[in-house]
């Protein structure tokens, strides 16, 4: 991975140098960008008090977390946690969410996301929930946007490297899980140089349910061990339909930046999903047994539960005759994009100069008349000139995702020219070129890989950010870029920095969304096994060496804020219960020396803080969120007894 | 025209009967972290404010100053003010059923007597919640007093305390006013019948 980074960086280098060899006063002020633009300043200038007219989900990439951004101001709302455990929200520590980081493997408490992907209704984001994979320990997670919270984490069985992910049909029928990394399926002991004969693919299809979000692994299509990148649904015309691209079709397993790049042409798999139901029904799935887990979050017991899965339905290719489809496409393909009309499948070949257009159409045609260039284990080949439609002469070089405008146009990034290249879907000619600040992996333009993109900003996410911003040490901010793409030729507005790797992300326009963000959690709704509703039914009771306190916070005090009866090497569970109903007046509770993060409590919600106390002692406690004018005075005493000794049970607030 | 003050009282406890279906009187609060500002209605039966946990968080506010808790359960005046305006409705009904303006008369001044009462008694809880506070309350400053106005705003430390009849209670007001419209119509009209 640092050799090939070192590799692109030299090209990059080497680029550079060719291309803007001016004098060294000019390529500085071009480096501020078209900041000339005098009006950058107001186009992204959202007053104090106003909001901002977009949401914008941005991966964490290797923080495991979403961060949401307003656009055009570029301001963060929240972080929230997925894939990686949050101290700041006791995300991870508080007995509640624990189960959601719940794997076959165990408790994993790190994962690298990726693609943020909006849930869709008739191929428009409907800003119901939004989907994120993780891509080390194969999983995909859910975040509810009424409440923006993880609501489920699934694991993918059989993959390895969930890159291709979480890319969804039109009606939100499927998130799909493609693996990068093939692996031994079943897993087994092996040689690694068997793999040519052991590694297989699989590409995942998990089904949404259409009323509560709940996910499942509906079938897996296993196919040759290449590495399998990206993906995107059709649409419209292509709705049934979902494109994957392919590297290392050469199946190489070792030193891939080389061996891996070989091909001068890698494959685009075309699978129909509806024929894949199809055949599902007339029973050509094969259960195969696989272990993962599904963990779901409940907003009205405020819990996870893990979910055990033992199997999966398997189709292959040889059984399922008409169900997968390769389509020759140069040079490694990164992204895949599908225009809003869902005509063109655009194949982003990151080791070339020029950008691949597929036609859907052309491809229907060549599957009819059965035109295929040879197979590969069975899988048709298409012609490459059957079904391409285009290439756009793109004049940069590593070209890897494409997003639409809705008017005709597509943009594509070039990481190596580091640059956005605007061309149109009639001529296939370049209209215009922008530089990035450095190094742009994906960008987005809100609904930008939907039938209906908001075709007014674009964001390059960058993967080298340098000198942009004050530096901060060896390790910087990864940087993000705002550029306008409402006129004929683009303009950059503004740079941010982002939490971790800002991979990938989608936007959404703020009316979709804001309506249904919830305020607070209804406190008499509240199904906790642990809940304590009035401060009168606050107490402590012990079974075994497990104590339950069961708390209230209310402003500004904890009942009960004097406990003994405590014993070194107790379970101690704090059961905490936010009394308010009011909108943002959560509150927190942290205990001296627990192993342990704070709890975050929102209004109407309870939250489980385990702590096994080392010492005897009186240890205080108190609340972490600046609550109200009394927040200081919000704190309490725990007595820990030694071990063995008859403190007898005390729970007492005021007295 | 012997029937427009017969019509006019049946409007007239049209309206006052809306004091089942709609709030008395509204006190609002506002402040700059409430945006959106905390609204607490008081019905002939109840009190409720604009989300379920308004009247929660307005005791929570209330607490530092040591305000008493507004419990509705402990304000009796909410069980028995639905049975006195029922009544005082069959009396407008039966005064409208006699068509006499010395029953209209009566009926009207009792209407007024009543109301007037109601908002006395009204003010005479605010006069207790505002000045009867906690000797151990957290914040104590000399001299002030929480009472929100009967009708106006105010400013009660940082927040300022708006209070105004509701849509019940303007309904109530406009009954009472045509409850003497009818006692003067039906009046009038007597006379030109000698």
């Amino acid at each position: 991975m640092n050799t090939t980074k070192k590799i692109i960086m030299m090209l990059a280098l080497a680029f550079g140098l060719a291309s803007c060899g001016g004098d060294a006063t000019q390529s500085s002020s071009s480096k501020k960008g078209a900041m000339a633009s005098t009006n950058a300043a107001e186009a992204v200038y959202v007053a104090p008090g106003e909001h901002d007219e977009f949401y914008s989900f941005m991966s964490g990439g290797f923080s495991g977390q979403l961060s949401v951004y307003g656009l055009p101001s570029g301001r963060l709302l929240k972080v929230i946690p997925v894939f990686s455990v949050d101290g700041e929200k006791g995300y991870g520590f508080n007995e509640e969410t624990k189960p959601l980081l719940e794997t076959s493997y165990g408790f994993v408490p790190w994962d690298d996301a990726h693609h943020p992907e909006l849930s869709q209704t008739d191929g428009v984001p409907d800003g119901r929930y939004i989907f994120i994979n993780g891509n080390n320990t194969p999983r995909i997670a859910r975040i509810d946007l009424t409440t923006f919270e993880t609501a489920e984490i699934i694991e993918i069985p059989n993959s390895g490297g969930n890159h291709s992910s979480p890319f969804i049909t039109e009606n939100s029928e499927y998130v799909v899980a493609g693996t990068r990394f093939s692996v031994p399926i079943p897993q087994a002991d092996v040689a690694i140089s068997s793999y040519k004969d052991n590694f297989k693919g699989a590409l995942s299809f998990v089904s949404i349910d259409p009323d509560h979000g709940h996910m499942e692994v509906a079938f897996q299509v296993l196919l040759p061990g290449f590495d399998y990148d990206l993906a995107h649904a059709g649409k419209g015309k292509s709705h049934g339909w979902m494109f994957f691209t392919s590297y290392n079709t050469e199946e190489s397993h070792t030193l891939k930046e080389v061996n891996a790049s070989q091909n001068d042409k890698d494959y685009i798999a075309a699978i129909n999903w509806k024929k894949a139901e199809e055949y599902l029904a007339a029973g050509k799935g094969k259960d195969m047994p696989a272990d993962f887990l599904i963990n779901r979050y409940d907003e009205k017991t405020h819990m996870a539960t893990s979910h055990k899965r033992n199997s999966v339905k398997v189709l292959l290719p040889e059984d399922c005759p008409g169900l997968i489809y390769y389509l020759p496409t140069p040079k490694s393909p990164h992204g895949v994009d599908v225009d809003p009309t869902g005509s063109y499948i655009v194949g982003n070949g990151k080791l070339n100069a020029n950008l691949t257009v597929h036609s859907f159409d052309k491809m229907i045609k060549a599957i009819e008349n059965e035109s295929f260039a040879g197979n590969v284990e069975g899988i048709p080949v298409l012609n490459f000139e059957d079904v391409v439609e285009a290439t756009v002469e793109s004049g940069g070089l590593g070209p890897l995702h494409t997003e639409f405008d809705g008017k005709g146009n597509a943009y594509t990034t070039f990481f190596i020219s580091s640059e956005v290249v605007k061309w149109s879907l009639e001529t296939f000619q370049v209209l215009d070129r922008i530089p990035t600040y450095y190094s742009v992996g994906h960008l987005m333009i809100p609904g930008g890989d939907s039938k209906k993109p908001w075709g007014k900003y674009l964001v390059a996410l960058n993967k080298i950010t340098k000198d942009r911003y004050l530096p901060t040490g060896p390790e910087l901010a990864h940087s993000a870029q705002l550029y306008d793409i409402s006129g004929d030729k683009m303009k950059l507005l503004l740079d941010f920095p982002t939490i971790g790797e800002p991979h990938y992300a989608q936007a959404i326009h703020a009316d979709v969304v804001k309506g249904n963000s919830k305020k607070i959690y209804s406190l008499e709704e509240n199904e906790h096994p642990y809940v304590t509703k009035t401060e009168a039914d606050s107490r402590v009771e012990r079974e075994g060496n497990q104590v339950h306190i069961y708390m209230t916070a209310i402003r500004s005090h904890l009942a009960p804020d004097n406990i003994e009866g405590i014993q070194v090497g107790d379970e101690v569970y704090f059961h905490v219960t936010n009394l308010e109903q009011d909108w943002d007046v959560p509150h927190g509770l942290s205990v001296m020396g627990a192993q342990n993060a704070e709890l975050l409590i929102m209004p109407g919600q309870t939250e489980t803080l385990k702590w096994v106390p080392t010492k005897s002692g009186v240890f205080p406690f108190y609340c972490t969120d600046f609550c109200s004018a009394l927040h200081q005075e919000m704190q309490g005493y725990i007595r820990v007894s030694p071990k063995g000794t008859n403190t007898p049970i005390l729970s007492t607030v005021g007295e | 025209m012997k029937s427009s003050a017969r019509w006019l009282t049946i409007l007239a406890v049209g309206l006052l009967c809306m004091l089942f279906f709609y709030p008395l009187w509204r006190i609002t609060l506002e402040a700059p972290q409430y945006p959106e500002g905390v609204t607490m209605y008081i019905w002939i039966n109840q009190i409720t404010g604009d989300s379920p946990g308004t009247l929660q968080n307005i005791n929570i506010l209330n607490h530092y100053v040591g305000m008493k808790y507004i419990e509705p359960d402990s304000i009796p005046e909410l069980t028995y003010f639905p049975y006195i305006v029922a009544a005082l409705g069959l009396f407008g009904l039966l005064a409208a059923f006699i068509n006499k303006p010395k029953v209209y008369l009566f009926w009207a001044i009792t209407f007024l007597t009543l109301a007037a009462a109601g908002i006395f008694d009204f003010y005479l809880w605010e006069y207790d919640y505002g000045h009867n506070l906690s000797d151990t309350a957290p914040i104590k400053v000399p001299g002030q007093a929480y009472q929100p106005p009967l009708i106006g705003s105010k400013m009660l430390l940082n927040f300022n305390a708006i209070s105004y009849p509701a849509t019940g209670g303007i309904a109530m007001g406009i009954g009472l006013f045509l409850s003497f419209v009818s006692y003067f119509i039906s009046k009038r009209f007597s006379k030109k019948s000698t």
